[in-house]
């Protein structure tokens, strides 16, 4: 089905300035890969993969994307896989329904969220509910929409952080016949990551659906999803020199949850703090402890499950601002020991 | 034989309206029963055009074999809107119901014009194309009643029945317009040779996004007829009182356009095959503004006289009624008899009556089934129930 890719711009150019690292040079272990990169790559192994596979959206064929993330696509691939779409949201992503309906498998890029609210009718009513009601015989500019979709019954919706997710979950997407809501996250595509030979594979997919373990640790358990989940690591960094061991886990699926990943843990550490950069109210984070409260590991809890989030405002236009607008790894970091009582 | 014939023809030629003109070819045969005219040709209202020089054909040819079989789909058609009419008075069939009798002209002459390998999308008052598109009475019916033997097991309704190369049945004024130049786009991508055609009304017809779709269309050429069926009222607003131009065949701009007579089975075939055509051929979209009338009100809450006049309602009964202006056709130069017709219209109403009486005792879907159908080739999930300990199963 179609795969909607959004971009979340958190605003200006904050991509800190990485110096692409030399290019070319072949190791056949690991590879530092930027998030970028990776999605590019899943579109191209995508598209030479599978000839229904196509990309629409704003800027994504001549311009090379405007985050230049489908660079050197239009150039391989031409007008009729690579589709410049004049700035109709609607009506595209109308089509993009549309054409997968009638068997392509379309990925339909908006340029930022927030034009995609523009088509949130066709995405939940068109897309999502189709295949159910058939029964089988279809601030201005930043807010993280992972809440929003994440609501829909009928979509699936993944958020990935490293490169190597981006990658492996943008190529399920494609595979996927139902449809899947990418939330990127703009601020991450400069960002390099070490990727593994075995994620350099043409076949490497990662299941929508799991949760991944990105540092074990016993004291408590920290759950998040994209940029988010760098800056917990950064925490937990932090904290392990002074004897704190955070279990880290990057959720990279928000719907369905892998909400089996997290009660296993939080039966381990005994404790709970999930990190989104959203706003708190009816969020990633409220969802998690509303589970966690519901299920087992309730019993295990040391302490209140409490939740990290963005600030209950309208995204500010200061970078001061912006900056205090969203967890800082000292929240992070503070949040821990007032969980844990020290 | 001979003197039959005679006697036959001049007694065409006395009760020929001026519409009717015969080209006679006979075949004389043993038989010796009645003889029908194999067919005949009609002179049919001429399109007006945007941006093009020419248009469909001023006459039609109707053979018998076609007559009957457009008679006979547009009273079928006629019969179940009157049956889902009754069984919604009769708290059977639930929520929205919106019905499509006096437009049959309209699906019928397009599924005449198209192939069954086309592709069609439609808004909410589905139920005719449902039917064209090769769904029976009997599924339509159980559909709109909510069991399990319904078109979408029950579980879509009035607005949401789909059948191969049939996307809906669409509750969202518009939304099935990107759709529909969407499925285009796929044809043209696939190189089928197959089209689309994209059905919205007189109400959707100022939808931004439908203007999204024909800028899109055009820009790629995709081989997508959108047609608007101009009923005149969009749920109680007459056009007048929605549109600043009611001109909805030109409302492309610069895509052309032809302004069809919906009350005229060939007329709507004859230009359907035209528009068809032209988008075959590869110069991109084209539109047609069906006029039509719906003796219904929108929707069965609403009864259709606030905003219309019972006397109209009449007047476009008996003077432009799609079914009767068939019937008179072939009557009139013995392409069929009037004992045949109501023979046929017996059948139907058979057809119609034993599909309400399924409709009414097909049990209900069954509860299992609630959570089903989420997604597609997915393995079995589990879905939370209302309250967290009820887990149930949802299998795609």
């Amino acid at each position: 089905m179609a795969s909607l890719r959004c971009f979340l711009r958190s605003g200006r150019n904050a991509v800190s300035v990485i110096l692409r690292r030399e290019f070319h040079k072949t190791s056949p272990a690991a590879l530092q890969v930027t998030v970028r990169d990776a999605l590019n790559q899943a579109m191209d192994e995508e598209l030479e993969r599978d000839e229904r596979v196509f990309l629409l959206g704003e800027e994504v064929a001549q311009y090379d994307g405007a985050y230049k993330v489908s660079r050197g696509l239009w150039k391989k691939y031409g007008d009729k896989r690579i589709i410049d779409t004049p700035i109709t949201e609607m009506g595209f992503a109308g089509i993009a329904v549309g054409a997968a309906m009638a068997g392509l498998r379309p990925i339909c890029e908006f340029m930022t969220f927030n034009f995609s609210m523009q088509a949130i009718d066709q995405v939940i009513n068109s897309a999502a509910k189709t295949y159910y009601m058939s029964a089988g015989v279809a601030a201005q500019h930043s807010q993280c929409f992972a809440a929003w979709y994440g609501h829909c019954p009928g979509l699936k919706v993944i958020s990935p952080w490293s490169a190597e997710d981006a990658k492996g979950l943008l190529k399920s997407a494609i595979r996927d016949d139902n449809p899947v809501v990418v939330l990127e996250n703009e601020l991450m595509y400069g960002v390099p990551f070490e990727m593994s030979e075995e994620a350099q594979s043409k076949d490497f997919t990662i299941p929508i659906g799991k949760a991944k373990v990105e540092r074990q640790g016993s004291h408590i358990t920290l759950v998040s999803h994209s940029r988010m989940v760098g800056h917990c690591l950064d925490a937990a960094a932090v904290l392990a020199k002074e004897g704190i061991e955070c279990e880290v886990i990057n959720l990279r699926t928000i719907r369905p949850m892998d909400i089996d990943t997290i009660e296993a843990s939080v039966m381990k550490t005994n404790h709970l703090i999930t990190v989104e950069g959203g706003w708190p109210q009816f969020g990633v984070g409220a969802e998690i402890c509303a589970r966690i409260m519901e299920g087992q590991a309730f019993n295990y809890l040391d302490a209140p499950a409490i939740r990290v989030t963005g600030v209950d405002i309208p995204m500010p236009y200061a970078k001061i601002l912006e900056d205090h607008s969203t967890p800082q790894i000292k929240d992070i970091i503070f949040s821990v020991k007032k969980t844990l009582n020290v | 034989m001979q003197n039959m014939l005679t006697i036959l023809t001049s007694v065409f030629r006395g009760s020929l309206s001026k519409n009717v003109r015969i080209s006679f070819k006979v075949v004389v045969s043993a038989r010796t029963y009645a003889d029908f005219t194999p067919q005949a040709s009609f002179d049919i209202k001429k399109c007006e055009l945007h941006r093009l020089e020419q248009g469909p054909p001023g006459e039609a040819v109707l053979t018998r074999e076609d007559g009957l079989r457009y008679y006979r789909a547009m009273q079928t058609m006629r019969r179940m809107e009157l049956k889902a009419d009754q069984l919604y008075k009769q708290k059977i069939i639930r929520g929205f119901c919106h019905l499509y009798d006096g437009q049959e002209a309209c699906a019928v002459g397009i599924e005449a014009g198209v192939n069954p390998t086309d592709h069609l999308i439609t808004a909410y008052r589905a139920h005719g194309y449902t039917y064209t598109r090769g769904i029976s009475v009997k599924e339509i019916l159980a559909e709109l009643t909510g069991r399990k033997g319904g078109v979408a097991k029950g579980k879509g309704g009035s607005m949401h029945m789909y059948a191969k190369h049939f996307y809906g049945g669409n509750g969202i004024v518009g939304a099935q317009v990107p759709l529909g130049a969407g499925v285009a786009l796929a044809c043209q991508y696939q190189g089928n040779n197959q089209i689309c055609v994209t059905l919205y009304g007189d109400g959707a017809a100022n939808q931004g996004q439908i203007f999204e779709s024909f800028n899109m269309a055009a820009l790629w050429k995709l081989p997508c007829i959108f047609i608007c069926e101009n009923n005149k009222y969009g749920m109680g607003t007459s056009v007048e009182r929605a549109s600043a131009s009611t001109d909805y065949y030109k409302r492309g701009d610069f895509i052309p356009g032809l302004r069809v007579d919906g009350m005229d089975v060939l007329c709507v075939r004859e230009a359907t095959k035209f528009a068809a055509d032209y988008c075959r051929s590869g110069k991109g979209p084209i539109l047609m503004e069906l006029q039509t009338y719906r003796y219904h009100g929108h929707s069965m809450s609403d009864p259709g006289v606030s905003y219309r006049t019972r006397e109209e309602i009449q007047e476009v009964r008996s003077k432009s009624d799609p079914i009767s202006m068939l019937k008179d056709r072939m009557i009139s130069t013995n392409m069929a008899s009037v004992e045949e017709i109501k023979e046929m219209d017996v059948e139907i109403r058979k057809e119609v009556e034993e599909a309400a009486q399924f409709a009414t005792s097909d049990p209900e879907p069954p509860l299992e089934d609630l959570c089903n159908h989420i997604f597609y080739n997915e393995p079995p999930m589990e879905v939370r129930g209302t309250n967290p300990w009820t887990k149930l199963k949802s299998i795609s």
